[in-house]
């Protein structure tokens, strides 16, 4: 106990009432963490490869300036080259360009579903783990979105909901709203398990009866007391939660149903690349290649950062 | 024991009751029009028409009330019926019509039902058939270069999504090696032995795709199940009576470590339905997923909320069997 109030700051009340837990706090505890985390070799590795992949989407554009909607319908389905480093579709579009234009909209859709899913799943978490009225129906809610079957209903969503997005918001932020909000509600139950389970702990302990003794309001025991050390289960959620979007976003574009054919993600590439996977097997490979690439390397950092921001393995 | 999984299955009921409701309203309330795809010179009036017939005449409640009759009482009669060969009633019955083909949705089903549990089935078999072996290796021999090679397996992949793998395997063993058809041929009567071969070989891709998968998700679980038994008393205890290595593990800490295991294969078989969708994509198996998307591209309502339907009710009745397994094989987990 003395150890986890001594590497959260922010549970201040908790670690000023432990005096000799303060006087051992001789390093930074985000220092410690970031110590645990170097330690796991597969979450450094996964840390390196997910930071190549986000400096190759972001910054390679600049670099391989090649617009990936152009058009050169005599340089159609070419292997690699100089020139075109993944070779050409059956259009003669740059392979590379797409790909990195495809990351870009795969990682922003799978980081801004993570978002909102964290968002809404701690909100929700914390309502129920507070509030003795709200917890049952609250998670008899969160019992029936775990029994909801996700694909099909995902894919019947966007089947009718697309057009009337794309004719409000216009063809690409229409539908790139109608993806992240519905892998944003269909993706918040286990987060709010764990935090519901959490803060239903946490409720129970001395520093928040003490809040609660000097007169905090609920809202600011959530927010001061509460939601700091609910911060390393959400955070692991979180980034277990991009790689879940990610995925979730390219299974949509695969099956047919997510972004347009001139708006290319991952999974967009690769449902396009299949159909000429006899001719031009290496344009299923990158786009592939890609996603394999970013989700393994964010659940290995996601495993590295559940054993770094626990406490009771940390130090070991 | 009883009681509770009564009291379960009581839960049951309301909880179907609300998604098929949930279901049915989002379809409903969405803002499209199943005349849309036909042709430009349908008059108005007679647009209508084809509207009034496809049922869309009446207020939403109504159609509701049809629908859940037609699927609740109806299509479960016609079943018994078809069974048993009783004539219950007069035989007249109102079915679920898909607009697509305009035959009973629970017939297409029914066609479409062994391709998917053939192959749903097999994969499920053989992700534990490789599941269970690696899991237990990796827990006795913990950090083990077995156990290294385990935990990478598992995390590449339950990491690689199917449809990549799918491909992947097609690339290797159907365009470079021919070795492999990259089409699930629904047609192939097995009669002799060619036809065997033929019909094992387009099952491989298909079912080792569904099956690393599984067995990826499945390892993890076994070897942290095993992990925790192998420090239990009872092991201590047998291996001072002088009991083999082998028995230790194989008798005593298998069949204990089995206990999660099995409840979360259960849990998990109908994520598996839902993963087949991709994969019957990919292999083209006319099973229920292939079923499902060409329903959900020709905008065939009653066949889409039919098959959604059936995956809720896969989710809910797999979910009452995990707990009521866990507790018959864990008489420590008794409920009441």
């Amino acid at each position: 106990m003395t150890d986890a109030a001594a590497v959260r700051p922010d549970a201040d009340a908790a670690a000023a009432a432990d005096a000799a837990a303060a006087k051992r706090r001789h390093s930074s505890p985000w220092r410690d963490v970031w110590a645990q985390f170097s330690s796991h070799r597969g979450a450094l590795a996964g840390a390196a490869v997910f930071a190549f992949m986000l400096l190759v989407v972001l910054v390679g554009p600049f670099i391989h300036d090649v617009d990936p909607q152009k058009l050169d319908i005599r340089a159609k389905n070419q292997f690699m080259s100089w020139e075109h480093p993944l070779g050409t579709d059956n259009l003669g579009r740059d392979m590379l360009a797409q790909v990195m234009a495809g990351g870009q909209v795969s990682l922003a859709v799978g980081v801004t579903a993570m978002l909102l899913s964290v968002l809404l799943g701690t909100a929700i978490g914390v309502t129920a783990g507070f509030s003795r009225r709200l917890d049952g129906p609250m998670m008899r809610l969160t019992d029936l979105f775990l029994a909801l079957p996700l694909l099909p209903l995902l894919l019947v969503i966007i089947m009718l909901f697309r057009d009337t997005l794309r004719q409000a918001f216009g063809p690409e932020s229409g539908i790139f709203i109608l993806i992240v909000f519905v892998i944003g509600i269909t993706s918040w139950m286990q987060t709010a398990r764990i935090v519901r389970g959490d803060v239903l702990a946490l409720k129970e302990r001395e520093f928040v009866l003490a809040a609660r003794s000097v007169g905090a309001p609920g809202r600011r025991i959530i927010t001061r007391h509460i939601l700091p050390n609910v911060l390393s289960p959400i955070m692991v959620s979180a980034t277990l939660g991009v790689a879940n979007a990610i995925i979730t976003e390219s299974a949509l574009s695969f099956l047919g149903l997510g972004f347009p054919s001139d708006f290319p993600t991952w999974g967009r590439l690769l449902y396009d690349g299949a159909n000429f996977m006899t001719l031009t097997p290496d344009r299923v490979i990158w786009p592939g290649l890609a996603i394999s690439l970013t989700v393994l390397s964010v659940n290995y950092i996601g495993d590295g950062l559940r054993d770094a921001l626990d406490p009771r393995i940390r130090g070991r | 024991m009883l009681t509770y999984t009564i009291r379960r299955l009581a839960f049951a009921v309301p909880t179907l009751l609300v998604i098929s409701f949930l279901i049915f309203g989002i379809l409903d309330l969405a803002p499209s029009d199943p005349t849309a795809q036909l042709p430009l010179t349908i008059p108005p009036e007679v647009r209508e028409k084809i509207r009034l017939s496809l049922g869309l005449g009446d207020p939403f409640i109504v159609r509701y009330f049809k629908w859940l009759v037609q699927f609740m009482v109806n299509e479960p009669l016609n079943i018994l019926e078809q069974w048993t060969g009783w004539t219950i009633g007069d035989g007249e019955r109102l079915r679920v019509l898909s607009w697509q083909t305009r035959s009973p949705v629970v017939d297409l089903i029914v066609q479409r039902m062994p391709q998917t549990l053939w192959v749903v089935g097999m994969s499920y078999v053989v992700g534990i058939v490789i599941a269970i072996p690696i899991g237990v290796i990796s827990a006795y021999r913990q950090y083990s270069w077995f156990d290294q090679f385990g935990t990478l397996f598992s995390m590449v992949g339950f990491s690689i999504p199917t449809f990549f793998t799918g491909l992947l395997f097609i690339v290797i063993f159907s365009v470079t090696l021919g070795w492999l058809p990259s089409i699930y041929d629904t047609t192939l009567v097995v009669e002799d032995w060619d036809s065997f071969v033929a019909q094992v070989k387009q099952m491989i891709m298909p079912t080792m795709v569904l099956g690393l998968y599984n067995a990826s998700q499945l390892s993890r679980f076994m070897r942290a199940s095993v992990l925790d038994n192998l420090n239990q008393d009872y092991v201590r205890t047998a291996r001072a009576k002088g009991m083999t290595e082998k028995v230790v593990l194989l008798i005593h800490v298998l069949r204990n470590s089995m206990i999660p295991v099995v409840t979360v294969i259960a849990l998990n078989l109908p994520q598996v339905f839902g993963g087949a969708i991709i994969t019957e994509q990919i292999f083209r198996v006319n099973g229920l997923g292939q079923l499902l998307i060409g329903a959900i591209e020709g905008g065939d309502i009653p066949t889409v909320q039919t098959l959604t339907f059936i995956f809720a009710v896969l989710i809910v009745v797999f979910n009452l069997i995990a707990d009521v397994l866990y507790g018959i094989l864990d008489p420590r987990i008794r409920y009441d």
